[in-house]
């Protein structure tokens, strides 16, 4: 009915339907029941205005019509910077993102070889499709993942089919982030059912060692997990033993998230009423029947939001590897600017790098939205 | 006397069965000596032949001494001194593996056998040389902390800062070094402590702070890419002593003498105009110290456990310390300063002879 646009009726003068005066119904009665109600409201909406106005316009100024695109690079390889500089603050120098973007996606990966982890970051999108279609919610997504992953592996190792072997201390970039983000995520998640399993347990050892597990890493930041990858581990190991710099951090990634996953998969656990476990039990299921079948689906559906945002955070969190020397997204962008002739230019770099991450991250949240949104669909009232 | 004497029958049998096997030892040496004149039982030199590659540490980015450009290709000072080790090996400057270390964890990655060899903007000091249990291979690059101030202020020495506001980074020896600086002097100052080196530098830049300071080789790149650099003056005073340089584990003497000594090379190669156009027609040179650095006189890379050549490889692709310093710190605006060569006035870079 108020779909019909306010200034229809005065275009077709004599139309037979006519619609309510557009002072009560449509955009701008709206307007005026929201925004200009009393002289206070006005007040407010006016001045609130003129500021959204003037930093819009400002922004729109400094990253579009004052911007700077690209800049000449001399012989030696050094980017003459002088415009940019000349600007003064009043527009942005994009040219640093034209002329290190893929050094910011793909680190000190071997130039010539960047499709590689190009297909990887693409390949990483298309399993996250793939796994976000319910339709894939079977025994298939296993092959999947399994393939895809090896396919990664082959793409950045090389060293068969004729790609060039790359070591890993050149990785670098985006495909750094998502490595880390992924494969943590996969392995935490199963990791925290168990511990969260684990803790309701009527077993003493296995909850004591669970209880141990998740407040030992709790009680503990990120920051010096990955120190203790990376700085006192190797020392433990017997001499000319070095497991990997990114593997080290990995498994600290994923025993930092399990905990944190745990406690939220736990909360699902406890939001159970006592009820559903019983009627299980009287059903005559097993443990592992009664848990897969009927306590994990319900409690998983119920701490979607917060598992979200745990996924979320430690797809951020993942740039702390920056502590240890890994090039990962945001790294990437931070050594991007160290060449004295960007040197000043962070804005943009980290305008470029936070677009990035904003993405995957508001992707992530609108998905998760609608998956509660489909899941609870009985509960809603 | 007589106790030893009853013993005496036994050791004359010890004696002879040591003498036949060092006697062994000695018939099937030769042999091996001849192909190798001082075969380097070094663990570090042969696990990098093994594997044929060198892992090398450097600062994950630090202008000028360590930083992947464009195409992620790492170059710098300290990264030309791992290529040079390379090229000594190889024949090879690119076969070396870049593992970029921050400051906290560079020791341990060096420690712990991650990389062979930390090229990595260094101090050298008493304790790291000692308790932490490495070798410094040579001083690279005399560093010390000093000031800037923009040149409408009209000072000209460090002295004249009592009463001043002073940009610092904190965590490091920087700040440190100040405050004792400042102690010793009798200098009140007020700091304003910033973490991030972009920051510091506009909070110097828009006046918060009255001079800023940092290591001289830092204050000339900051003040080399300002728009007019004539307005900053980078005082005289140097606070602080900082020789870099690049370092192995203790324990392998073999590996440490190789850096050193293409150091020490890199040096002499300057000191007698060979560059990396002129090294490759030296064989004419009639100076024997010439002769000897080349590797036609002499057998000094096989003492090193390396070719004889090795140095016309490395000055060949890489230059003398010179044309190193020129490609990587000239054009950040740092000058040769102290480390000039000692032939120059004020420079401290002197070479060991090559014989």
């Amino acid at each position: 009915m108020s779909d019909i646009t306010a200034s229809t009726p005065t275009l077709h003068g004599g139309s037979p339907a006519r619609s309510a005066p557009i002072t009560a119904v449509g955009p701008i009665a709206w307007v005026r029941a929201n925004l200009f109600s009393g002289w206070l409201s006005t007040a407010v909406t006016l001045v609130l205005g003129y500021l959204i106005v003037r930093a819009v316009m400002g922004f729109v100024d400094w990253a579009f019509v004052n911007a700077i695109w690209s800049v000449p690079v001399n012989g030696n390889g050094v980017a003459q910077t002088q415009a940019c500089r000349e600007l003064h603050g009043t527009g942005a120098c994009w040219a640093v993102v034209t002329e290190k973007h893929r050094f910011m996606l793909f680190g000190t990966y071997p130039f010539e070889q960047h499709w590689r982890p190009a297909l990887v970051c693409l390949l990483f999108v298309a399993l996250y499709i793939v796994s976000s279609m319910r339709s894939f919610w079977n025994w298939r997504l296993i092959p999947i993942w399994a393939g895809t992953l090896t396919a990664i592996g082959i793409l950045m190792w090389g060293g068969v089919l004729g790609l060039p072997y790359v070591p890993q201390e050149r990785w670098g970039g985006l495909p750094i982030t998502l490595i880390l983000a992924t494969f943590g995520l996969a392995f935490a998640f199963p990791l925290s059912i168990l511990v969260a399993l684990g803790r309701r347990s009527n077993l003493p050892a296995i909850k004591a060692l669970c209880v141990l597990y998740v407040e030992l890493i709790r009680g503990v930041p990120l920051i010096s997990l990955l120190f203790m990858a990376s700085v006192m581990f190797p020392l433990f190991l017997p001499e000319g033993m070095n497991i990997d710099k990114l593997l080290r951090a990995q498994i600290a990634i994923i025993l930092f998230a399990g905990a944190y996953l745990a406690e939220v998969v736990r909360a699902g656990l406890q939001s159970l009423p006592k009820g559903q476990y019983e009627a299980a039990d009287a059903m005559g299921l097993s443990y592992w029947q009664k848990t897969g079948l009927i306590i994990l689906p319900q409690a998983l559906r119920t701490v979607i939001p917060p598992l979200v945002n745990t996924f979320i955070g430690f797809f951020k969190d993942t740039s702390l590897v920056l502590i240890i020397g890994i090039f990962d997204l945001l790294t990437a962008g931070k050594t991007a600017i160290v060449e004295p002739s960007w040197q000043g230019f962070g804005v943009e770099v980290y305008v470029f790098v936070g677009l990035i991450y904003l993405v995957f991250c508001f992707a992530m949240s609108k998905y998760s939205q609608g998956l509660e949104a489909e899941l609870n669909r009985h509960r809603r009232r | 006397m007589g106790r030893s004497s009853v013993k005496q029958p036994v050791r004359p049998t010890v004696l002879r069965s040591l003498a036949a096997a060092l006697l062994a030892m000695a018939v099937s040496l030769p042999a091996t000596a001849q192909q190798q004149p001082a075969a380097p039982a070094s663990v570090t030199l042969d696990a990098i032949r093994a594997r044929g590659t060198l892992i090398c540490g450097v600062n994950t980015g630090l202008a000028g001494f360590a930083q992947p450009d464009s195409q992620g290709v790492w170059r710098g000072f300290d990264v030309d001194y791992c290529r040079a080790v390379a090229i000594a090996l190889f024949n090879d400057p690119d076969k070396v593996r870049f593992v970029p270390t921050t400051a906290q964890n560079r020791f341990t990655a060096l420690q712990s056998g991650e990389v062979d060899i930390l090229s990595r903007n260094t101090t050298w000091t008493l304790s790291r040389d000692t308790s932490l249990g490495f070798d410094f291979a040579g001083i690279t690059f005399y560093d010390g902390q000093g000031f800037m101030v923009k040149a409408s202020l009209g000072v000209r020495s460090a002295r004249e800062l009592d009463g001043a506001t002073i940009c610092v980074q904190p965590g490091t020896t920087t700040e440190q070094n100040l405050t004792d600086w400042a102690r010793a002097a009798r200098i009140r100052f007020q700091p304003v402590v910033i973490e991030r080196l972009e920051e510091v530098v506009n909070a110097y830049l828009s006046g918060r702070c009255d001079a800023f300071t940092t290591d001289v080789s830092g204050l000339a790149a900051t003040r080399a890419v300002q728009p007019r650099p004539a307005e900053h003056v980078i005082l005289p005073d140097v606070i602080s002593k900082e020789p870099l340089g690049p370092l192995v584990r203790h324990g392998d003497q073999r590996f440490s003498d190789l850096v050193r000594w293409i150091h020490f090379g890199l040096l002499t190669a300057e000191e007698f105009g060979l560059t990396s156009q002129t090294i490759g027609q030296a064989a004419g040179d009639a100076r024997p110290d010439v002769q000897r650095l080349i590797g036609r006189s002499g057998d000094l890379g096989r003492m090193l456990g390396v070719d004889n050549a090795f140095m016309v490889n490395v000055v060949t692709r890489l230059g003398n310390y010179g044309q190193i310093f020129e490609r990587n710190l000239t054009p950040i605006g740092i000058q040769r300063g102290p480390n000039a060569l000692w032939t120059t006035p004020g420079g401290l870079q002197y070479a060991p002879p090559f014989r």
